[in-house]
């Protein structure tokens, strides 16, 4: 990366996610799912579900929440936790939208490379 | 605040269930102030209708519609509430009850601590994964376990384990039931009831093994399988173990009260220590044990009656069963067991799946065993229970009755030959005449009825008979309110949410949730792909189709395998495919290492196991071949399934594969609630199976005999008739037109049979009939298909879409570093 004045990494544009939808980044440890809310707000998860391993980018996003396509878990974006009856939780990483640009944390990425 | 009364002392209960939260109604009803209430429950929360976990599994209910007494209830009648404490010790000498969080004096002292489960003493009973079938924390336990795919195992075929495999199938789960004995429920039903209830539970999908004696429960840390003496092993992800109950006495035997099975009372409910009575599942009265909630309901009021110092006396009296799996008709009761001086009068309609048996003695009907059709349950139950002489209609009696000299046609009639003193609801021991009552006092809706007299409170079963009452009663001014809520971000049904979406001229996701006043901001998985169809389907020319309110399969047009790969299905026209195609697909396996090839039920071919980046080039592929998406994803038509025909064979009376073929033509693309499969067969041979389909088509001679509404899936049903016409013309208007009836009335998600069903052939009928009404719904249809008819395929495929089907962005080097 140039500059190396943070670890922000541009995954791409905003407008490259659907309104409600969600793209997957790869990386060397699996999918990161990159959901845009109804509101553009922006989250980074795990792209797999803990329950079978379901790919949460493809479920129907409602609210700041995801239901896994596989067996309609449900997840909070913010925290990462399974809603209702369910237990189970997908990581969660720092990112951002800045002049209509997705980055996300590359620090964060790291270290669960590391872990 | 209320003024206080004077009140007699302290009274303290030991368990917040049914039995004793239904004493606390009585009593404050009869003595408001008589008493200082203090309520224990080792269950973290109060009195909830344990009968109704059964729909708390399955799905169709939720905990908030059972709970019973909610906090304000308890506050409003001033009980000191400690929930979540259990009971450790009764000091008896001093009057005091301990829980692990301290003392709570009494002066008078109810035990209902209920029953706890059996737990078979065998190898692997205490792993994780094992649990029983008692409260809200096992339902809980069962529904979170119960995921499509997953398997359960549930020892015990009686009432409460019957209900937990129902339960656990209808969400999705593979699930076998062990049973010790030769039949199902061998303590209500006769083997022959068994049979067909074990037929009834084998058609959806859930395994029988009666004379199966469980040996160990296997697993390390988690339970994985479930191993029989005989040597059959089950996986499982979860076992439910369900094979009865015993008296919770603990407590008392601790105190040394006088306990045998259950806790010893007098009629007064009154236990070997004055001061302290019990009542419910943990008593045992005249040698026997108490299981049903109809005994305690009794047990009950008596209790209450007690305590305000009045005089009562518990009778036990017979009771009936039904058994709580929606679909599911059984009733028993009374003593059908075969003996010296017993008669039996059977009656079996196999067609139906009917069974009847009535046991008599002398002039008497000892008991009574009905399955299939049990309308007539309440009337059989109450010739039971008063000893009816019978000698005078012992030959029309087991027709039920409506047959007791009268028209039996109207389906109200049963009911309406009722006396006013035959018990509509078993549970709370409600009578016709006191629902009657109710009614005539302004009580015109259910949940008023329900308020007013109880009936219908408990178990539920009985809804339908006290709906039937009802519509006597009121006639024309009743209307069912039958249709749950299409899911928990609405109050609204299905059925009002499409009203309403035409009635409003609503045109969208956002307008339809603004309007009907939503309860979340977007949806959930649930409604929104329910409502995305719903308006595609009314305003085919100005709604647009939400992709992102689509399940995966429909926004990505290639079912979503569990390991996240796709299956890629082109459309074959009727089943008829050329070498040509053939090689495309098969160049197509081998460019896009697809791990299997398979040939569908369908008369197509599906491509297993292909990636999500590679669908756009794959279809870019079979499109260049002439082949388009087969839709194999949808809901929406999927296949024509047709014979050869007058073609090339013998008997073939006309062109099957052709018709199929222009069927499929006319039909592919458009949406539908659920699924939509034809079948076209050539001759009454049907080698097309289409009697079995959504849609089916039989040729004969004269022309066309088109029926409708079957099934070959989770249930199994042959098709009904819908009419015959003469030519293909009228055969297609036929069906394009019945397919938009369905897209224009039914419930997101079903199919065609339950929708008939629902609304009936012959109005289904009726429709189709008028020609300008058919002619107007086939228009529909065609205005419909100009939009929608468009291969998905062949749009994904563009080069500039091309990209959205692939990861956003690669950080495979840099996460590395």
């Amino acid at each position: 990366m140039s500059g190396g004045f943070d670890s922000w990494i541009d995954i791409g544009a905003l407008e490259d996610i659907p309104s409600a939808g969600a793209r997957v980044v790869k990386t060397a440890q699996g999918c990161v799912a990159v959901f845009r809310t109804a509101n553009d707000q922006v989250f980074a998860l795990d792209d797999r579900c803990p329950h079978k391993g379901g790919p949460l980018s493809e479920g129907i996003v409602h609210g700041t929440a995801v239901t896994c396509p596989l067996h309609a878990w449900v997840f909070s974006l913010e925290t990462g936790q399974a809603q209702g009856a369910d237990a189970g939780t997908v990581a969660t990483y720092p990112v951002r939208v800045a002049d209509g640009r997705i980055l996300l944390d590359g620090r964060r990425l790291a270290r669960r490379v590391a872990a | 605040m209320m003024p206080q009364a004077p009140k007699a002392g302290n009274l303290v209960v030991i368990g917040a269930g049914m039995a004793s939260g239904r004493m606390l109604e009585h009593l404050f009803e009869t003595a408001p102030d008589a008493w200082n209430v203090t309520l224990f429950n080792a269950e973290p929360r109060g009195n909830y209708n344990r009968l109704m976990l059964s729909p708390v599994l399955s799905g169709e209910k939720t905990y908030e519609q059972i709970v019973t007494h909610d906090a304000g209830w308890y506050a409003a009648h001033g009980v000191d509430c400690r929930f979540g404490e259990a009971v450790v010790k009764i000091d008896r000498a001093n009057r005091v009850v301990y829980s692990n969080q301290g003392g709570a004096p009494y002066d008078k002292l109810v035990i209902a601590t209920g029953s706890a489960p059996f737990i078979i003493p065998v190898p692997g009973k205490d792993l994780k994964g094992v649990v029983t079938y008692r409260d809200l924390e096992d339902t809980n336990a069962m529904i979170a376990a119960a995921r499509p795919g997953a398997t359960a195992v549930v020892i015990g075929g009686g009432l409460l384990g019957l209900e937990a495999a129902a339960g656990m199938a209808a969400r999705g789960a593979s699930v076998t039931v062990i049973h010790l004995m030769g039949h199902l429920m061998e303590r209500q039903l006769d083997p022959s009831a068994g049979y067909l209830l074990q037929k009834d539970l084998e058609r959806r999908g859930i395994t029988v093994h009666c004379h199966g004696a469980t040996k160990a429960i296997l697993g390390k840390t988690h339970v994985e399988a479930v191993l029989l003496e005989d040597g059959t092993v089950y996986p499982a992800d979860l076992v439910c173990m369900a094979v009865g109950i015993r008296p919770e006495t603990r407590i008392a035997t601790d105190a040394h009260l006088e306990v045998e099975r259950g806790i010893l009372v007098n009629d007064r409910m009154q236990t070997s220590d004055p001061a302290i009575f019990a009542l419910g599942e943990c008593v045992q009265f005249e040698n026997q044990l108490f299981g049903l909630v109809a005994p305690l309901y009794d047990q009950a009021k008596v209790l209450a009656a007690t305590l305000a110092g009045q005089v009562a006396a518990f009778r036990p009296v017979q009771t009936a069963t039904r058994l709580k799996v929606t679909g599911v008709e059984l009733f028993s009761a009374g003593d059908f067991a075969e003996g010296p001086g017993r008669e039996d009068i059977v009656f079996r309609d196999p067609g139906r799946g009917v069974y009847k048996r009535l046991v008599i003695e002398g002039d008497r009907l000892l008991g009574a065993v009905m399955y299939g059709d049990t309308a007539d349950g309440a009337w059989f139950f109450s010739q039971i229970k008063d000893g009816t002489d019978i000698s005078g209609h012992r030959d029309t009696l087991i027709f039920g009755p409506a047959f007791q000299g009268g028209s039996q046609a109207d389906p109200l009639a049963a009911v309406a030959a009722l006396p006013p003193e035959a018990e509509i609801c078993g549970c709370n021991g409600v009578c016709k005449g006191k629902i009657i009552a109710a009614i005539q006092d302004g009580a015109v809706t259910l949940d008023a009825v329900r308020a007013q007299t109880k009936a219908s409170s408990s178990c539920g079963t009985c809804t339908g008979l006290v709906e039937q009452v009802m519509a006597l009663t009121l006639g024309e001014g009743f209307r069912t309110n039958a249709n749950p809520p299409v899911c928990q971000c609405t109050q609204h049904s299905h059925d009002d949410v499409r009203r309403l979406i035409r009635a409003g001229g609503l045109k969208s996701i956002p307008a339809v949730m603004q309007e009907l006043g939503w309860k979340t901001a977007g949806g959930c998985a649930t409604c929104r792909p329910a409502l995305n169809y719903y308006l595609l389907a009314d305003w085919p020319l100005e709604y647009r189709d939400d992709r992102q309110s689509r399940f995966v399969n429909e926004r990505n047009h290639a079912n979503i395998q569990k390991d996240g790969t796709y299956s890629v299905v082109p459309r074959m026209w009727g089943g008829v495919t050329t070498p040509a195609e053939l090689r495309a697909i098969a160049d197509a396996a081998d460019r896009y290492n697809v791990p299997m090839v398979k040939v569908t039920g369908g008369q197509r071919i599906d491509l297993l196991g292909v990636k999500k980046e590679d669908l756009p080039a794959i279809w870019a592929d079979l499109n260049a071949a002439g082949m388009v998406s087969g839709h194999a994803y949808s809901k929406g038509l999927r296949t024509v399934k047709t014979c050869v025909g007058s073609e090339f064979c013998r008997f073939g009376t006309q062109d099957s594969t052709g018709l199929g073929i222009k069927l499929e033509k006319l039909l592919w693309g458009s949406w539908t609630p659920a699924k939509v499969k034809l079948g076209v067969s050539g001759c009454p041979r049907n080698c097309a199976e289409a009697t079995c389909k959504d849609i089916g088509v039989v040729c004969v001679d004269s022309g066309f005999e088109i029926s409708v509404a079957g099934a070959a899936g989770m249930e199994v049903k042959q098709t009904e008739p819908l009419c015959k016409v003469a030519t293909e013309t009228e055969a297609m208007e036929v069906i394009a037109a019945f397919i938009q009836l369905y897209r224009e009335n039914a419930r997101y998600l079903h199919r065609i049979y339950k929708w008939v069903a629902k609304v009936g052939l012959d109005w289904v009928r009726a429709q189709m009939a008028d020609p300008a009404n058919r002619k107007a719904l086939y228009d529909r249809f065609l205005v419909s298909q100009q939009v929608y008819q468009s291969d998905p395929w062949a749009e994904h495929a563009a080069a500039d879409q091309r990209g959205k089907w692939a990861a956003l962005a690669d950080l495979t080097l840099e996460a590395a570093e």
